[in-house]
């Protein structure tokens, strides 16, 4: 009977979140119905540094890295032949690419496959570190991505980046897949894998005497991850429309761990939230960078003011809920066990 | 049934078993007692695959398991209950019972097994859906025995499963073991406790800084007058 109620409620959302994109899609501006879009990436974004982070408790910083790879490989293969010519005035692009243009949902599982890849080809080594020094590794390698972006100048176009990808993200993308992703991953944990996952967070030591290879769990987690946060990067790129190495600084993997952590460490319900709260929350404080009239004083406008406040609201939060914005209702958000 | 021949660990530079020579046979409770630092636990670890060998064997119903990997060893029928007792914290009761049986697929049996957990630990069964972590540490202890037998093990192997309770818990620890032994269970017992593991144990080792200095039924060791004045306090 609850399995019964809690497919409905599950089908019950589905269908609101589909009225609301069309809704959204039909009366709202280009500029909110773009939160929107940028709020479906979060989503994904957050859950997948939440399986590697929150659920498996490795401590990963290098998501900017892997969105950067899912990003360009996007924007390499989807952007049409004459594009890429005026694209590659200093240098022309390596030939096999040249001639290359696919559909944005071949590029896409492209995307997410290298990436994954490339986290296994990571991973494989790095992840037997733990905690901080994973951190370090992690975030090495993201700066290394960026800075062999930036050098290959026939393969990424260096540090011109890459303009006039073509905007196929719309919120049935973005927010296709980040239902994708919330599936996945909940399925995921539900399952023999996603256990292991927890476990191995929990006590190496105690996972490793049930029989759990450990190894094996964290390279597959990472692998996961990486292969949502390649995609997600290459939404971006069908987004934005234009990229470049910068974009991907450590500041990215930052604005995702905040919504990891805001969402509360391996909870799948928050992070979605706290997704949507923090896209929507920057965009919605950007007038306090403007300079505001208050009737018997005139303020300047100072820019990155609203980064202040936002950072204030994000502490207080953060000690007001130090285990992420939903608290376990009755014990039962994150169990995965059927009664 | 489990047979350590030779066994010898290092740490780095440090020796910390120099030639252990165990046997157990089916159905008994054999026990390993010896000061803090003697080798009791890393023989566990040892035999189970969580530390390297440096040399020796151990067999298994005379099969070589000395290079067989921990996940398989679990799988064939070696459980460890780990020192400190170790339960997954943040999960519920529930999940780390799961957890236990994660090599086994047999659903139905596993169903049955939980089931059987929580009638021997009925504690257990009211806290089901508690995360571990807020559990007494008695109860933590249960939870941890109750994980290692959704192994579904031949073998049991303890880690100083009464470390760190209070008195009447411990008692009640030992009563499940001598429980356990009845259901037709192997157990290996790693105790600091010495005298209520000799009490129970139909054979014991002595250990002292990585070597076996003295063994033989458990009564007996508990009548040897070295063992008394070393391990249970009796003045000389």
């Amino acid at each position: 009977m609850r399995e019964k109620n809690k497919r409905h409620v599950t089908l019950l959302i589905l269908a609101l979140t589909i009225l609301g994109l069309f809704l959204a899609n039909r009366f709202l501006d280009p500029y909110k119905v773009r939160v929107i879009n940028l709020s479906g990436i979060y989503v994904t974004l957050g859950l997948s540094m939440n399986l590697i982070n929150g659920m498996t408790g490795m401590f990963s910083l290098g998501h900017a890295g892997f969105m950067a790879v899912g990003a360009y490989t996007v924007g390499i293969l989807t952007m049409p032949i004459t594009m890429k010519e005026m694209n590659f005035f200093m240098q022309p692009i390596v030939p096999f690419l040249a001639n290359v243009e696919w559909g944005f949902l071949p590029a896409l599982i492209a995307a997410g496959l290298i990436s994954a890849l490339l986290g296994v080809l990571i991973g494989a080594p790095v992840l037997r570190l733990t905690d901080d020094y994973l951190a370090i590794a992690t975030l090495g390698f993201a700066e290394i991505i960026r800075v062999v972006f930036t050098n290959t100048q026939s393969l990424t176009n260096g540090a011109l980046g890459l303009k006039g990808i073509p905007n196929y993200t719309n919120t049935w993308w973005s927010w296709g897949v980040a239902l994708v992703t919330i599936w996945f991953i909940s399925y995921l944990m539900r399952g023999t894998y996603g256990k292991a996952f927890l476990a191995v967070r929990e006590d190496e030591v105690a996972a490793r005497a049930m029989g759990i290879n450990l190894f094996k769990h964290k390279v597959m987690s990472f692998a996961f991850g990486c292969f949502f946060a390649g995609v997600a990067g290459g939404l971006m790129a069908g987004l934005l429309g234009t990229i470049d190495p910068n974009m991907f600084r450590i500041t990215l993997t930052f604005n995702i761990l905040l919504i990891v952590v805001l969402g509360g460490l391996g909870k799948i319900g928050g992070t979605i939230i706290a997704a949507v709260i923090v896209t929507a929350g920057m965009e919605t404080l950007r007038f306090l960078d403007e300079s505001m009239d208050l009737g018997f004083v005139q303020i300047k406008g100072i820019p990155g003011m609203r980064m202040v406040v936002f950072s204030i609201i994000l502490i207080v939060a953060v000690i007001l809920r130090e285990k992420g914005l939903l608290r376990r209702p009755k014990g039962r958000e994150f169990t995965y066990v059927k009664n | 049934m489990l047979q350590v021949i030779d066994l010898h660990v290092n740490y780095g530079g440090i020796t910390a078993l120099r030639g252990i020579n165990l046997t157990i046979e089916e159905n008994q409770i054999v026990t390993l007692i010896g000061a803090n630092g003697a080798g009791k636990s890393s023989t566990l670890r040892a035999i189970m695959g969580l530390v390297p060998k440096a040399s020796g064997k151990v067999l298994y119903k005379d099969e070589d398991f000395t290079n067989v990997p921990t996940k398989d060893i679990v799988a064939s029928g070696i459980a460890m209950v780990p020192e400190g007792r170790r339960v997954f914290a943040d999960l519920t009761v529930e999940e780390n019972l799961v957890l236990g049986a994660y090599t086994r697929t047999d659903q139905k049996a596993i169903a049955k097994d939980i089931k059987s957990v929580y009638e021997t630990f009925p504690r257990l069964k009211e806290r089901s859906w508690q995360k571990a972590g807020t559990l007494s540490g008695g109860e933590q202890q249960m939870l941890a025995v109750g994980r290692a037998l959704m192994v579904n093990p031949k073998i049991l192997m303890m880690d100083e499963p009464s470390l760190g309770l209070a008195p009447l818990l411990v008692k009640d620890i030992f009563e499940i073991i001598d429980l356990l032994r009845e259901r037709g269970n192997t157990i290996l017992l790693v105790e600091q406790n010495a005298r209520k593991a000799l009490e129970i144990a139909d054979y014991a080792y002595v250990l002292e800084t990585g070597q076996l200095v003295l063994e033989g039924p458990g009564k007996t060791l508990l009548e040897d007058q070295r063992v008394q004045e070393a391990y249970l306090g009796v003045a000389r």
